[in-house]
């Protein structure tokens, strides 16, 4: 048991969480920004295969992961001007818009790739870029700076987020327009307007979240994602509605996927209780999500269409 | 297991296939470089064969109205090409008598008459490349990347790992199941965490490997692929790959479907009836007394039967 412990291991499972933790951050983080001005997007898992797909394919061509990340968000842009469509100007039910998105999302992206592409090619992947000093401290430095230009961009994210939301006046109109849209509407916010733009951040963050991890893995495959919109989704409301609380989140999730991972190796878990292990992630998610539940509440004009003067 | 003897020149497709409609439910895409592709790549390699495919099936449920859509539409052959399909088959075949069904990877027909099973000798690959993996390995340690433990997948890892045991008893072999088909980026974390552990060989089997691969190409360690080949995934990598080439069963499912035989029988696809191929990667610089040690591995096989 004592192999837990040792230094290796500790770096190699904290390098990992945060690789596994940031496609989920980013998602969440856009997601976030939905949420708190009202809007709920279940479509999420489906921008980031089209985000993933867009990305995958212009590194493909171009040789240059910098074009396919802002593939990536421009996709990702586009679907959630649509998203915002169908949601703020149709009002359509959101939970059910949502998982058309899905579904539109993971069927597209794999058509495109049977159709442009074939059988999955590998591509460049981000470089590492190691942090002068900060990298060559030992072990800490292993664990946090050396990865790549997005990991760094992604969790910088968080305090700009955080700043966004609660410092700044569009901040201020999107937390109104959550809680309280019908007043906001009184004293001249356009609720439509703030949710427009919201929805276009939550899905450019959401194809940009897809082509990290397209770009990241180097390669893409049908429904690449599987399923990390959804979790992304579920850490928002584990999160609390706050970027930090997401940050912990995806990190708590990747580290136990990494944990797990890392145990399996060692043998510490053994195989015929590997599927059990397995569940380990989504066990823990489930059980901070009752804690968080009863500690927070969600934003109170969540899913509900505004319509002035009802 | 009834004995599969192959003889591949007796069914010519010309005179057998022409018209003959098969149909695909597979679970993972038609071009996933592994389980899936191996066969639709076999069916579509047959001349006068009309072939159908539904990829994508992971959820069983799609799976069973694919089959019994394509049971209803006529199709003379429906492959159910995955072993968690087993029990949808058992229900829907007893209700299309005139329909042959084929169901792998399993060794099981069910008693039912028109229910072929097949499945792949992928621990004698596994062997082969194992016994590869630990000559070309510096640092005595190999790693595998599994999906979930059962069936095909572990017949070719627990191969693989005998394998490098054969070669070098004193070899780690370190095994990480993922628990998973689908998650290219655990399978991505798993092969990090073998490389982490000291391997410089990798391997893996199921579709979601693919994230592996690219693992080992950034840290400069050499894979061995199997199901389909997997060289162009990484060329600078890919030692070789174990290939399954079903087309020569199916070409004898064709002609007993022909002379009235719809199932009741096994297959099982081997070095011996040249439903396994290694498939090497001819841009490796492959030293001669290595794949002097594969290719003894596959002759002991054949000739094993």
């Amino acid at each position: 048991m004592s192999e837990i412990f040792t230094t290796a291991v500790l770096v190699a499972v904290g390098a990992s969480a945060i690789r596994l933790a940031v496609p989920l951050l980013l998602a969440a983080l856009g997601e976030t920004f939905g949420q708190r001005s009202g809007v709920l997007n279940l479509g999420v898992d489906g921008i980031m295969l089209l985000g993933a797909f867009t990305g995958y394919y212009a590194v493909l061509k171009t040789d240059n992961v910098w074009l396919g990340l802002l593939a990536g968000a421009i996709v990702g842009l586009v679907l959630g001007l649509a998203s915002a469509v169908i949601a703020v100007t149709l009002k359509a039910e959101q939970g059910i818009s949502g998982i058309g998105i899905f579904l539109f999302g993971l069927g597209m992206s794999d058509l495109l790739f049977q159709k442009l592409v074939g059988t999955p090619i590998g591509i460049d992947t981000f470089p590492q870029v190691d942090i002068p000093l900060l990298s060559d401290i030992p072990y800490i430095g292993e664990i946090f700076f050396q990865h790549s230009l997005v990991i760094y961009l992604a969790f910088l994210s968080i305090p700009v987020a955080t700043f966004v939301i609660n410092r700044t006046t569009f901040g201020m109109k999107i937390r109104a327009v959550g809680e309280y849209p019908d007043a906001a509407d009184t004293l001249g916010v356009s609720v439509a307007g703030v949710r427009y733009a919201t929805e276009i951040i939550g899905g450019t963050l959401a194809g940009i979240a897809g082509a990290v991890l397209a770009i990241t893995l180097g390669i893409f495959q049908q429904n690449l994602t599987n399923g990390a919109g959804f979790i992304a989704i579920a850490l928002v409301y584990f999160g609390a509605w706050r970027p930090t609380g997401i940050m912990l989140g995806a990190l708590l999730f990747g580290f136990v996927n990494a944990l797990v991972l890392e145990l399996k190796t060692l043998e510490i878990i053994p195989r015929d209780l590997s599927n059990l292990a397995a569940m380990a992630p989504a066990i823990i998610t489930i059980l901070a999500l009752v804690f968080v539940a009863r500690r927070f509440r969600a934003p109170s004009a969540l899913t509900k269409p505004f319509t002035r003067g009802t | 297991m009834a004995a599969f003897a192959l003889i591949a020149a007796a069914c010519s497709s010309d005179d057998s296939a022409e018209g003959f409609r098969m149909a695909i439910v597979a679970p993972s895409a038609d071009n996933d470089r592994a389980f899936t592709q191996s066969m639709v790549d076999a069916a579509n390699s047959i001349e006068g064969a009309e072939v159908a495919v539904t990829d994508g099936t992971f959820n069983v449920d799609d799976a069973a109205v694919a089959i019994r859509d394509y049971a209803n539409s006529g199709y003379d052959l429906v492959i159910a090409h995955g072993s968690q399909y087993g029990g949808s088959l058992e229900e829907i075949a007893p209700d299309f008598p005139e329909v042959s069904f084929a169901w792998g990877t399993a060794a099981d027909t069910f008693d039912l008459p028109n229910v072929f099973s097949y499945e792949a000798a992928s621990d004698q690959g596994g062997t082969v490349m194992g016994k590869m993996a630990a000559a070309l390995s510096q640092s005595a340690n190999v790693g595998i990347v599994g999906p979930v433990e059962v069936g095909d997948a572990k017949l070719y890892v627990d191969g693989f790992e005998a394998g490098v045991k054969s070669q070098n008893p004193d070899a780690t072999v370190n095994i990480n199941y993922i628990d998973s088909f689908s998650d290219v980026a655990l399978a991505s974390e798993a092969a990090n965490s073998l490389i982490g552990a000291g391997a410089d060989v990798l391997s893996g089997t199921a579709q979601m490997t693919i994230g592996a691969i690219n693992s080992a190409k950034t840290a400069g360690v050499l894979w061995f692929g199997t199901q389909s080949n997997q060289t162009d995934v990484s060329p600078e990598i890919v030692v070789a790959s174990q290939v399954y080439h079903w087309e020569h069963m199916l070409e004898d499912m064709i002609k007993k479907v022909g002379d009235g035989t719809l199932g009741g029988e096994l297959y099982e696809i081997n070095f011996a009836n040249d439903g396994l191929v290694i498939e090497y990667n001819e841009d490796f610089d492959l030293p001669d007394d290595v794949k002097d040690i594969a290719e003894d591995a596959i002759k002991t096989f054949k000739d094993e039967g």
